[in-house]
């Protein structure tokens, strides 16, 4: 072979290398552009969902519409009814208006408005018989024109809100009395069919019980099968049967399992339904296997002469896997069971068939109390109709992922600190 | 190690009496196109701060049927939600596990509108039209053909020179069910139906020109907004929520109304329904007290709240009459 021919192999050997390279980088580039469209467009949409739209209204405190007085207890203040003062409150933006419109004045605030009145009078009780100027949130209608999610420019029968409501709405924006604010109730409420009081409160507790009850159960249940099959089994037909099962199960579409859950915890043992009890317990089936692999494979990266040394020094076979094997091998297990449990936290087929897919209005205090998940929390405002809830969606989708990202990068965090490389 | 017994005892100990004790909560299940007005109620009904507020799940029409039917006791639903009238062997489903008393309450009325893109021009089809539009096979000079419309012109040269593009519903939904029976069944060329069976009227095309979008509405609407020549077709509350993006073609001349769908001049209209136990009544504390706010004047009629979240309204004698059933507890005849 002369030389020119070499250089030509070479030639072709370096456009080959380059070439590789292209689709690497390209491929990479393609991932992360439609990640970054996903990004975009969720964050887009959802950011407006952290604010909430306020009126500072006048209210007049007077006792006798209410039926209180400055003795009345809080138990009577809460059974108290505040519609008047605040139907008066909110007719007097425009006073002397004829029936129907007034209905259109009393529709600006959120239902949950006199609940906020009768808030702020627990919390002022100096203003009996007072004028004073409460923040109420506004319909969701009204909310959505303000963060420009609904336009207002076209004819009036193809709007949400009339002509006059929004005639309203500027003149008090003129006077600065619309505001915007944090919105907390986001976060702590409950689910809701008014878009504007709607929150992921019972949703985020669902959830966080769910996965206790999953963690509670797969986790010991996960490593212990584990250590065994690891450790201590005898390599025959059945562990190898054992084993190629725990490998299809890891794979098994998680409906199976919902199945099943309805099949034996709701049918067999009446376990209530739609409880974070059952959806955990129908959760820790899905993870076990998705524990037990990564667990022996962290098991199995303990080098022998661990074991060795300690069987050596007098160690009994428990001692040395207790003592040695598994203290090395807990940061394997440990990120393992973390991304296995945010597996589960973006679950929601195996949910749906046990009753977890529903209207909650209540935020859950037990593990026992009927409870929705952020996932379903998604699914469920997804498929309605208001405005509203398109940003709800997103921004549920935002928490969600937020979550996701936080343990996955604590998995990551346990992995690279507490790692030891055997070289 | 004691404490741990303890702490294991107590939880066996909750998880008995957790389900051993009776349920103090209303339990609903049942169609999605019923969900948002159960779900609407029941939160007005909780607010009251007499009862709890129900659990609505959301399990389609079909599937709420099945675990109400289930039988009698607390571990079964107490209603379920339909967007169809009850079927026959779903009764009978019932009496077999002993829920022989139900009591159907006609809540409402739903149209399904056929929808597009503000920007588009004003349409108006026959359910004929509709039809040959959406059907897998039509009939061209008495001959069986596979659907060879491109553009809707060609179906009838009234309609605009526009491709034909819908957007439909999947084969589980309960708004894909009622659009069949309504629109594809009663559109069905006469034709059609001499030269082959009439199960094959509800076939849809597979060349493209029919997508199935999926069971989420709020998706429909979007894409639509996007695309000015598509069609879709959903509830009328969709509608409602989104008069800014969207608007309703005529079917049979007749626009998507109120009083259309209330009185059923509108072709595509359906009542929904819900179901409820009679032997759950004096069990399951405010399962008299939700019926009635359910049918009371608060929720329904034209001035309700249930309207102003779509649900067309009851004709005024119906209002009362189902009002009557819900106070009454009057069970259905089997």
């Amino acid at each position: 072979m002369n030389n020119k021919a070499k250089e030509i192999l070479l030639k072709k050997r370096y456009r080959a290398e380059k070439r590789f390279r292209f689709f690497g980088i390209s491929s990479i580039i393609l991932a992360l552009s439609f990640l970054c469209i996903l990004l975009v467009n969720i964050f887009t949409n959802g950011l407006s969902a952290f604010s909430r739209t306020e009126i500072l209204l006048k209210v007049n405190f007077n006792e006798k519409k209410i039926g209180i007085n400055i003795n009345s207890t809080d138990k009577e203040i809460k059974q108290a009814n505040f519609d008047e003062i605040l139907q008066e409150a909110l007719l007097n933006l425009a006073p002397n208006v004829p029936e129907l419109k007034q209905a259109e004045l009393i529709d600006l605030v959120s239902i949950d408005a006199t609940i906020e009145l009768k808030k702020f009078y627990l919390k002022n009780k100096d203003v009996l018989n007072k004028t004073s100027e409460v923040a109420l949130t506004l319909s969701d209608d009204i909310d959505q024109v303000h963060k420009g999610n609904f336009p207002r420019d076209i004819p009036e029968d193809r709007r949400r809100f009339s002509d006059f409501q929004l005639k309203i709405y500027d003149e008090q924006i003129a006077q600065k009395k619309i505001i915007s604010e944090f919105n907390w109730p986001f976060l702590f409420n409950a689910d809701s069919r008014e878009p504007e009081i709607a929150g992921v409160g019972a949703s985020l507790m669902g959830s966080f019980f769910t996965l206790i009850v999953c963690l509670l159960l797969s986790f010991p249940l996960g490593i212990l099968a584990a250590i065994y099959l690891e450790e201590f089994a005898p390599k025959n037909k059945i562990t190898e049967i054992i084993e190629v099962n725990v490998n299809n199960l890891a794979a098994v579409p998680s409906i199976v399992f919902g199945l099943l859950g309805l099949g034996v915890f709701l049918n067999y043992f009446y376990l209530p339904r739609s409880t974070p009890l059952v959806g955990g317990l129908v959760l820790a089936l899905m993870t076990l296997p998705r524990i037990i692999i990564p667990c022996r494979a962290a098991l199995k990266a303990v080098p022998p002469s661990i074991r060795e040394g300690a069987l050596a020094l007098g160690a009994s076979k428990v001692q040395t896997v207790m003592h040695n094997v598994v203290p090395l091998a807990m940061p394997g297990t440990l990120s393992g069971t973390i991304i296995g449990l945010s597996q589960a936290l973006g679950e929601t087929a195996p949910l749906l068939l046990i009753g977890m897919v529903a209207f909650i209005n209540v935020v859950p205090s037990t593990p026992f109390d009927p409870s929705a998940v952020l996932p379903v929390q998604v699914y469920l405002w997804s498929e309605s109709a208001e405005r509203g809830f398109v940003e709800k969606t997103s921004a549920t989708i935002i928490i969600l992922i937020f979550f996701l990202a936080f343990m996955n990068s604590f998995a990551i965090y346990l992995r690279n600190k507490f790692e030891k490389r055997w070289s | 190690m004691n404490k741990l017994k303890t702490i294991l005892i107590t939880v066996v100990g909750i998880m008995i009496t957790s389900y051993a004790v009776a349920r103090d909560q209303i339990k609903i299940v049942g169609s999605s196109t019923v969900y948002p007005y159960t779900t609407v109620v029941a939160e007005r009904f909780g607010k009251q701060g007499k009862f709890k507020t129900p659990v609505v799940e959301s399990t389609g029409t079909g599937g709420g049927f099945k675990s109400f039917c289930g039988g009698v006791g607390v571990q079964h639903p107490d209603m379920t939600g339909a967007s169809r009238a009850i079927k026959k062997d779903e009764a009978e489903l019932c009496i077999k596990n002993g829920v022989t008393e139900i009591i159907e309450l006609p809540i409402g009325n739903d149209g399904l509108t056929f929808a597009h893109s503000v920007k588009g021009k004003d349409a108006n089809f026959t359910t004929a039209q509709l039809w040959k539009a959406i059907a897998h096979d039509v009939v061209v000079d008495g001959k069986l053909v596979k659907n060879p419309y491109k553009n809707w012109n060609e179906i009838d040269k009234s309609l605009p020179a526009a491709k034909i593009e819908i957007l439909v519903a999947p084969p589980t939904s309960g708004t894909r069910d009622a659009w069949d029976e309504l629109v594809m069944g009663k559109g069905c060329d006469p034709e059609f139906m001499k030269l082959t069976d009439k199960k094959n009227c509800t076939k849809y095309r597979e060349d493209g020109a029919v997508i199935e979008a999926g069971e989420n509405d709020t998706l429909i609407v979007q894409k639509l907004s996007s695309t000015p020549n598509a069609f879709g077709y959903f509830g009328y509350s969709y509608l409602v929520a989104n008069k800014d993006k969207i608007k309703a073609a005529k079917i049979n001349g007749i626009a998507p109304s109120v009083e259309g769908i209330q009185k059923y001049t509108y072709p595509v209209a359906r009542p929904l329904f819900l179901y409820a136990k009679k032997a759950h009544a004096n069990v399951i504390p405010g399962f008299k007290e939700f019926l009635a706010e359910f049918t009371g004047k608060t929720a329904v009629g034209a001035t309700g709240y249930l309207f102003k979240v779509g649900l067309v309204p009851n004709s005024k004698e119906t209002e009362d009459k189902v009002r009557e059933i819900a106070t009454k507890l009057v069970a259905m005849k089997n």
